[in-house]
């Protein structure tokens, strides 16, 4: 779930070529490029149309950027709130402009329909995934292995745009802040971060490092930076080192007893 | 969005152990900065950041005849603008009750305190008086917007000077060097209940976590005095705890007031 | 008659210009813009759902400026609340700003932008677009190009770039009376293509006057347009 963003780990070089351009910038000329997202054609010229960091590879140019709402896609795990119980589902705030709706046959299992309370209510923080975007809504759905809703832990909301970067190149800056400070990680594609560890220590440890991040998206070999920080900081706040297995093996049985 | 549950039990847990998410202390401040004319066509302004709180307030000085029935004295009037600048949960239009309670409880702290003296604004008993009217607008609500608006008022009215008058009309855009004459200075200082216990000054999070609140505006002379009181919010507190926000607001409110004094020297 | 500027500026000069962007941290994009005396911040909440439902387009997103002055801004005191000036402001605003936003990425949806003006010394609704033209970037949205205005005047026989509330007031005496002597011009243009989104006009000028002001307005405008850009840029500073 956290693994389907990929982004390239840059070298210090790499990023300094970067640079910051705003709407109406010409960033190209000519017929050497393709208009990528964020940019647009217009004569001889591709003009930027966001505020961003521009990214030249091979043949297409585009914007990467450094702000701006959530934009939902089909197929995107995100972190909502249940803000309406209605008599055929739910309806879930998913910080995007649109809400959502889950309906309760986009749902696992056995479901009261004399009151949908009992499965999902109001101020729950539910993991689910977009189904559809249509002019008239969102569906989003928990048919999928993973997708639940959350107990315990904290949430802490980070700009979208720095996602990519928290999940890191097939899952491995999120792992690294699983492993380095113990605890369970849910990045949604929308910004919201679900942290779960085996005390608040470890929450809040977790939650220094994805500020780190959100801060510095475009340091070179952060990865490495943000593993040397979790190990120097749980040295500096005297931590006790646990196992992890154990608590998720049993954390996962008391979610499944509760469905 | 608003504050999940899960956020909010984990902030009541830290609490239990005097702590809270962002390392304060239960009864700590953030950071507090102060700067005055920051509007050059007002008699006095200010801006207040309590963390990124942040308030600008305005003094605008007016002149008419005094009520009947107070003959040698001026008038006061707040106003607080909640413009959606602030924040997502604001919206345009009149006044809401949050508005109009803001304003009226950091009116109740500038007058009873005697920080404005009415009959000071007197000019010609029974003839002409000066009305003070401040405004109020939050520029970014991070929480604990009582507390950010009491600063950035009390440092409007301090830096304030009075209009010239020509012919008992207000020459305006011209301004004397005459500063507004200035009583003690009220402090005012909100305690949150969150959990099962008061922090002061909460991020948005933990405001939204709170369950109630008390507004305390005191003066410290020689003598600590309360001068205004405001308890609002769903839940109702015991006498122990209204006297516990009391001694809060004492003991926090004097440590704010040196904080105050030593940012407008500058 | 010659006029010359209270304040010795060049007649295609404007007063010193400061732009600042993310300045209200609750804000999706947000930015501060100011020539000499008149401030403007801007704030950006959007694209967001746009309530009541009936004025959901389906097709297209919204634009909705809002302008206001902070009561204490001008040396009058002016009441809380819209007036009709504000409310006419905040319709040319939006229209001036509408052009290079691409509305139909948001259908139903809505992007409200927040104008208050801190400090005014004329000039101020151009103020106000500078500064929402920055928010909106700094807010991510996409854009054709960015929108920059100033405020053009004729006084006596001169057309002068971004008039104070003085050069507004000018009037000479003539038989004894008093009469305006100033026409005031605000105008926006569009950065890339340089086609105006704002143009209003009061007082008395010919027609090629009009058009020297829209010629000088535009390499000013350029001008402005580069500190926009650089103050866009700036997001790193604090």
């Amino acid at each position: 779930m956290e693994k389907e963003i990929k982004q390239k780990e840059e070298t210090e070089e790499e990023t300094k070529k970067r640079t910051i351009v705003v709407p109406g910038e010409v960033v190209a000329t000519g017929s050497a490029y393709l208009p990528g997202e964020g940019t647009r054609r217009d004569g001889n010229d591709i003009i930027a149309s966001k505020f961003g960091l521009l990214e030249k590879s091979d043949k297409l140019i585009k914007i990467i950027p450094l702000s701006g709402a959530y934009i939902p896609r089909v197929g995107n795990t995100v972190i909502g709130q249940v803000i309406d119980v209605t008599f055929n589902g739910w309806q879930v705030d998913i910080a995007s402009p649109q809400l959502a709706f889950l309906p309760v046959s986009e749902c696992f299992g056995f479901i009261n329909k004399m009151d949908l309370n009992e499965t999902y209510t109001f101020r729950d923080m539910i993991v689910t995934k977009i189904k559809s975007i249509k002019s008239r809504g969102i569906d989003v759905s928990m048919r999928e292995r993973g997708l639940r809703r959350l107990e315990g832990g904290m949430i802490i909301k980070i700009n979208p745009t720095r996602v990519p970067r928290v999940i890191g190149r097939a899952g491995s800056m999120a792992n690294i802040i699983k492993d380095e400070a113990n605890c369970s990680l849910v990045v949604g594609q929308n910004g919201i971060v679900w942290i779960r560890g085996i005390s608040v220590e470890n929450e809040l440890l977790a939650k220094e490092a994805i500020e780190l991040i959100v801060e510095k998206p475009f340091v070179a070999g952060l990865t490495e930076k943000i593993k040397e920080f979790l190990v120097k900081r749980k040295k500096e706040l005297g931590f006790k080192e646990e196992n992890i297995e154990k608590k998720e093996i049993k954390e996962e049985k008391e979610t499944k007893e509760k469905e | 969005m608003d504050v999940s549950n899960l956020t909010k039990k984990r902030i009541e847990e830290l609490l239990r152990e005097d702590r809270r998410l962002d390392k304060r202390k239960p009864l700590e401040y953030r950071e507090i900065f102060i700067e005055t004319g920051i509007s050059k066509n007002a008699e006095g302004s200010a801006r207040a950041k309590i963390g990124d709180t942040e308030v600008l307030a305005g003094v605008k000085m007016g002149i008419m005849e005094p009520y009947t029935d107070s003959p040698d004295k001026g008038s006061l009037m707040v106003t607080v603008e909640l413009s959606p600048i602030a924040s997502e949960n604001f919206e345009s239009g009149p006044p809401t009750i949050r508005a109009i309670e803001l304003a009226r409880i950091i009116d109740r702290g500038i007058r009873e305190s005697g920080f404005i003296d009415l009959k000071k604004l007197c000019v010609k008993k029974g003839e002409l008086v000066w009305n003070v009217f401040i405004d109020i607008y939050p520029l970014n609500d991070d929480g604990n917007l009582i507390d950010a608006a009491a600063l950035a008022t009390i440092a409007a009215l301090k830096e304030a000077v009075f209009p010239k008058l020509e012919d008992d009309k207000i020459s305006y855009g011209e301004f004397t060097t005459k500063k507004l004459p200035l009583g003690n200075m009220p402090i005012t200082i909100t305690s949150y209940f969150v959990g099962d216990r008061f922090i002061v000054d909460p991020t948005t999070e933990e405001e939204e976590s709170a369950k109630c609140r008390v507004s305390v505006a005191m003066t410290f002379d020689k003598e600590d005095y309360i001068h205004a009181l405001q308890k609002s919010g769903d839940a109702p507190l015991t006498e122990k705890q209204i006297d516990e926000a009391l001694t809060i607001a004492s003991r926090e409110g004097k440590k704010l007031h040196a904080k105050v004094l030593s940012q407008l020297k500058k | 008659m010659v006029y010359k500027r209270e304040d010795g500026r060049a007649f295609d000069e404007t007063r010193k210009v400061e732009a600042k962007v993310g300045i209200i941290k609750r804000a999706d994009g947000s930015a501060m813009f100011s020539f000499g005396g008149s401030k403007a911040i801007a704030a950006v909440y959007g694209p967001r759902q746009l309530h009541p439902q009936h004025l959901q387009k389906p097709e297209k997103g919204l634009l909705r400026c809002y302008y206001d002055m902070l009561s204490f801004s001008v040396t009058e005191r002016k009441k809380p609340g819209p007036s009709r000036r504000s409310s006419e402001i905040s319709f040319v605003t939006t229209k001036s700003l509408e052009p290079v936003l691409q509305l139909d990425q948001f259908p139903n949806t809505v992007i409200d932008v927040y104008i208050m003006i801190l400090q005014a010394d004329a000039s101020t609704r151009c103020a106000g677009i500078n500064a929402a033209s920055m928010a909106l970037a700094n807010a991510g949205l996409e854009m054709t190009e960015l929108v920059t205005a100033v405020s053009m005047g004729k006084i006596g026989d001169a057309i002068v770039a971004d008039l104070t509330k003085e050069e507004e007031d000018f009037s000479i005496t003539k038989d004894g009376e008093e009469i305006k002597a100033a026409t005031d011009i605000p105008m926006a243009f569009l950065s890339r293509s340089g086609k105006i989104s704002l143009l209003q006009l009061d007082g008395k000028i010919k027609q090629e006057e009009l058009k020297e002001a829209m010629a000088v307005a535009k390499k000013v405008c350029k001008k402005i347009e580069e500190i926009q850009k650089n103050a866009i840029k700036k997001i790193n500073e604090d």
